[in-house]
């Protein structure tokens, strides 16, 4: 039962075959046997399972929705009302919203309970979910690997069946990399499509909420939750939510799928991009028409992204100061001294560095030459892109350029843990929608397919997702010991 | 050598919405600490700021009232520093793209109207505040007033003395008000003012050094403010000195101006886009919408009132010097027989009197306008005296009713029948033989002591002029 699609557990759930509370102790002794992987900050039974038996209770009395009373896990960034919710950081170790976020109201609203919250990077900067305070979370398929990250924990989580799904935000790629990397479906919708309001922000203007779940169906039934505008957040958007499993299994011959020659360049491995190749394949005999397209500033997403998303981190992260709530050092002399104690004891390393990033493209005399120019660059990428859907539908290629690397490969390298960003950041930095699709296995680890769409084709990313999982089973693999 | 005072002002007007700028949270002040500010405003993990268009229709207002360009996109920017009252870390303001740009208020000045630039107006947040008493050497922090909406005001440098300085912030204060944009309130910071000061030769062209004075919150303590720094900054160039830019706090209670801190040790506040606010799109509709609704403004009121009711400039000014008094005004005028230079003296002189003196607001006079212009309308139909007519104002100020009321309970209708009169004259000259002779050998002036006998005798209820006639007519025909 705990490998069941969506639809067969809300089927299961339903007609009564078991209980909400049934299925939400299943995945709890799940969590509870597989705790070694890391991928809960924290856990609370007794809170699940009273959301549980809530849901039970609507599944009786007939006023229940599609989803209601399956167990989710959510990403440690959004604020639950009354559980901890700490970001992967010291600095929130002890802070229990008094608030949900939009996107936890609504999967309450649909009676969805709360497994837990899952490990990830410190303030979701990082791409290996090492720099959580709360420790490295193991890839299931291996655990002397990395899940990827920032959102490695719900990753891992879903891809060893902890959870029947979970959340997760992308701000450079952190749900569709960790997704690649455990061999799951990883769906980072439009930006403005999923409201940010109570997530705790890195870099407002990148990030997007959004699912890792184990098919691309199951996403599209969870889009359905938590898609559509939230008068808290300005910079969602009041676009019509369609129903996004309606158009899966929809026809998608003579679809045009562009692939960028720069996706395929010497950085990606040669074994990740015969799997990518492969599923590219499959695609083709479903009636898909591959063309070459051109991404002319792909180059410059790196160096522009590591500008813009440091410079509003910088920002976002001063109300970490040990005022009003959070860490707060122990020992001060004056007001200056406990800021400083506070935050040099309370974020670790790659949240440091970032501060300092972001603070020095901001100050005076540096702004122009470093976020000015970010931001036309950013122009030119947002361009690149729209120029390329006026040739077709889809882009698709690699997620991340290797399969998931060892536990402390690049920690002491930041650069070479930046590139294996290099493939999703461009899609936060123009605001596209992306998916990330398991496509195969190179010693015995997972890779993904990334697609990516125009603004607010999130239905055709799944279709063809849903498409490509019809035909394919890399899907449904479980890692081993996790059956 | 003779120098030149230039002076520019920053005005920090608390818009009187209900909300908050960013949040849903309530703006009336003197709260209980902490009650007033929802997660937003205490930037708990994960909020995100909502425009409050009310704010921005404010602004509008103020932008359209002194003749200035409304950007239709105009943009928030983060000011980043760390202060404990400052919960975000970082203030949500405009600083490269202004609601409001360009514009001017003209000001009264001893030689004429002079027109003062406005540089630009912006939308803000307002902190909380830091209480460092009563907490045993630590700081309490008062999140109340953070989020509260706040249009800063910046002029040119235009202002040439603290006179003129005062002049531009009447002019303002008066403005705000009418415009229903800020209570006005100076005591409790809804009406804040930075003066930046600097001083050059007299003919010279360049700017001298400034500084910035911070945070004064009286008309009175701006000018001394003012008048202290610019002596300072001479007397510092004089002895061969030179001004510092910086920053520098007023302390009423000496009366001096100290430095808070300087050039090199200002923050640098790394301005930037507020990437959770789109930039705000106003369309034409609005800003027509606002227009359409604004008042008559403070200048057109006082031309009105010159023209259209014949009155003198001065009591122009002061009836139009909020609107309040200008309404009051031209109720009492719409309800009385009285000519609008009578009323005009009665709320100048009289009411605004009273209303000094026991520190109300016209708003809360006591004497309210149908009570007023019924009071005039007495003294039209000759039914009190105007010198009657004040004691009867101190009694309907005091509540004991109205004029009517009063002339009649406490009998004080004028005695206008001329027999009755007459008859009483003639036992004033009876009584006054060497007065009366005194008169008719030429000394005139002393018809003044025999009016006042006949007033004595009619406790004050005889109509003077009549007396005075009737008594002329006894004392000449006798002759």
């Amino acid at each position: 039962m705990y490998s069941d699609s969506l639809a067969q557990l809300a089927s299961g759930l339903s007609r009564g075959q078991f209980s909400s509370v049934e299925l939400t102790t299943t995945y709890l002794d799940r969590i509870q046997r597989h705790a070694s992987l890391n991928a809960f900050i924290t856990v609370d039974p007794e809170f699940s399972l009273g959301q549980a038996r809530a849901a039970d209770e609507r599944l009786k009395n007939g006023s229940a929705g599609p989803l209601t009373g399956i167990p989710l896990v959510h990403k440690d960034i959004f604020c639950t009302h009354g559980l901890l919710t700490t970001c992967g950081s010291k600095i929130l170790h002890n802070f229990v919203p008094p608030y949900d976020a939009t996107l936890i109201r609504r999967c309450k609203e649909e009676g969805m309970v709360t497994l837990g919250k899952t490990n990830m990077d410190e303030f979701a900067m990082g791409s290996s979910n090492e720099t959580s305070w709360f420790g490295p979370v193991l890839n299931p398929w291996d655990q002397t690997r990395v899940p990827g990250g920032s959102s490695g924990g719900s990753a891992a989580a879903v891809a060893a069946r902890l959870g029947a799904a979970g959340t997760g935000t992308d701000t450079g790629g952190s749900i569709r990399q960790p997704a690649a990397l455990t061999g799951i479906t990883g769906l980072k919708p439009t930006y403005g499509r999923v409201s940010r309001y109570g997530m705790v922000a890195f870099a407002s203007s990148l990030d997007q909420a959004g699912l890792l779940t184990r098919s691309a169906e199951d996403a599209a039934a969870l889009l359905n939750v938590i898609a559509g505008f939230d008068p808290q957040d300005s910079t969602s958007v009041e676009e019509p939510v369609p129903d996004y499993t309606a158009g899966l299994g929809d026809d998608i011959g003579g679809l045009k799928i562009g692939l960028p020659k720069q996706y395929f360049d010497e950085g990606l491995s040669p074994e990740v991009e015969t799997l990518i190749r492969d599923a590219l394949r499959v695609l083709e005999d479903r009636g898909a028409t591959l063309i070459d397209i051109d991404l002319p500033n792909s180059e410059l997403c790196v160096p522009c992204y590591y500008v813009i998303a440091p410079s509003e981190a910088s920002s976002n992260l001063s109300r970490f100061d040990g005022v009003r709530y959070g860490y707060r050092s122990e020992e001060y002399e004056d007001l200056i001294d406990m800021y400083m104690r506070t935050r040099a004891e309370g974020f670790g390393d790659e949240v440091k560095r970032r501060i300092m990033i972001g603070t020095y493209a901001l100050s005076a005399g540096y702004y122009d030459a470093y976020y000015v120019k970010a931001q036309k660059l950013r122009r030119l990428i947002t361009e690149d892109f729209e120029r390329a859907f006026e040739q077709c539908d889809i882009i698709a290629g690699p997620t991340a350029p290797t399969t998931a690397f060892e536990l402390g490969a690049k920690t002491s390298d930041p650069i070479s843990m930046y590139l294996n960003d290099i493939y999703t950041i461009s899609v936060n930095l123009s605001g596209l929608p992306g998916l990330s699709i398991p496509a195969g296995f190179e010693g015995g680890l997972p890779a993904g397919l990334q697609l990516i769409g125009p603004y607010f084709s999130e239905s055709r990313l799944l279709n063809v997702g849903h498409r490509y999982q019809q035909d394919t089973n890399w899907h449904q693999q479980i890692p081993g010991g996790f059956e | 050598m003779a120098w030149e005072t230039v002076i520019g002002l920053e005005v920090h007007v608390q818009l009187n919405t209900h909300s908050k700028i960013f949040s849903g949270a309530s703006t009336s002040y003197g709260a209980d600490p902490n009650t007033q500010a929802c997660e937003v405003d205490i930037a708990l993990p994960g909020v995100l700021p909502v425009m409050n268009l009310e704010a921005a229709r404010k602004a509008v207002k103020l932008g359209l009232a002194v003749d200035a360009e409304i950007n239709r996109r105009n943009v928030f920017a983060r000011k980043n520093y760390f202060y404990p009252d400052l919960p975000k870390g970082y203030q949500i303001s405009q600083y490269e793209l202004p609601i409001v740009a360009g514009g001017h208020l003209m000001i009264d000045t001893d030689t004429g109207e002079k027109r003062i630039g406005i540089t630009r107006a912006h939308l803000e947040e307002d902190a909380g505040k830091s209480l460092h008493e009563d907490f045993h050497g630590m700081t309490g922090i008062d999140l109340n007033r953070a989020g509260t909406p706040l249009l800063e005001i910046v002029s040119e440098p235009d202002m040439r003395s603290p006179a003129e300085a005062i002049s531009y912030l009447r002019k303002l204060h008066t403005l705000v008000r009418y415009l229903d944009i800020c209570d006005g309130n100076m005591q409790e910071g809804s009406f804040r003012c930075d003066a930046n000061v600097s001083v050059r030769p007299l003919g010279e062209t360049e700017l001298g050094t400034r500084s910035e004075l911070k945070n004064i919150n009286s008309f009175r303590f701006i000018e001394k403010a003012i008048e202290f720094e610019v002596e300072r900054q001479i007397e510092l160039i004089e002895d061969g000195g030179s001004v510092k830019q910086e920053t520098r706090l007023y302390d009423p209670s000496k009366n001096e101006t100290r430095p808070m801190r300087t050039k090199e040790e200002a923050h640098d506040y790394r301005y930037f886009p507020d990437p959770d606010l789109p930039p705000m799109q106003l369309n034409e509709q609005f800003i027509e919408n606002v227009r359409k609704g604004l008042p008559e403004l403070p200048d057109t009121k006082k031309r009105r009132f010159v023209e259209a009711h014949g009155l003198g400039a001065a009591d122009a000014n002061q009836l139009t010097s909020d609107i309040a008094t200008a309404d009051y005004f031209e109720s009492v005028l719409q309800q009385t027989r009285g000519d609008a230079k009578t009323v005009a003296n009665w709320i100048n002189s009289e009411l605004a009197g009273y209303l000094n003196e026991n520190n109300l607001e016209i708003g809360s006079s006591p004497v309210d306008t149908t009570m007023l212009a019924q009071l005039i309308d007495r003294i039209e139909d000759r039914t009190i005296s105007g010198k009657m007519a004040k004691d009867v104002f101190r009694s309907i100020w005091n509540g004991e009713g109205t004029a009517d009321d009063l002339i009649e309970s406490k009998g004080l209708k004028q005695i206008t029948d001329s027999g009755e009169l007459e008859a009483i004259v003639d036992d004033v000259v009876s009584r006054s033989p060497d007065q009366v002779e005194q008169y008719r050998a030429g000394q005139t002036k002393v018809l003044g002591y025999l009016v006042g006998q006949v007033m004595k005798a009619t406790q004050g209820k005889a109509n003077p002029q009549q007396v005075n006639a009737i008594l002329m007519d006894k004392l000449t025909g006798g002759a």
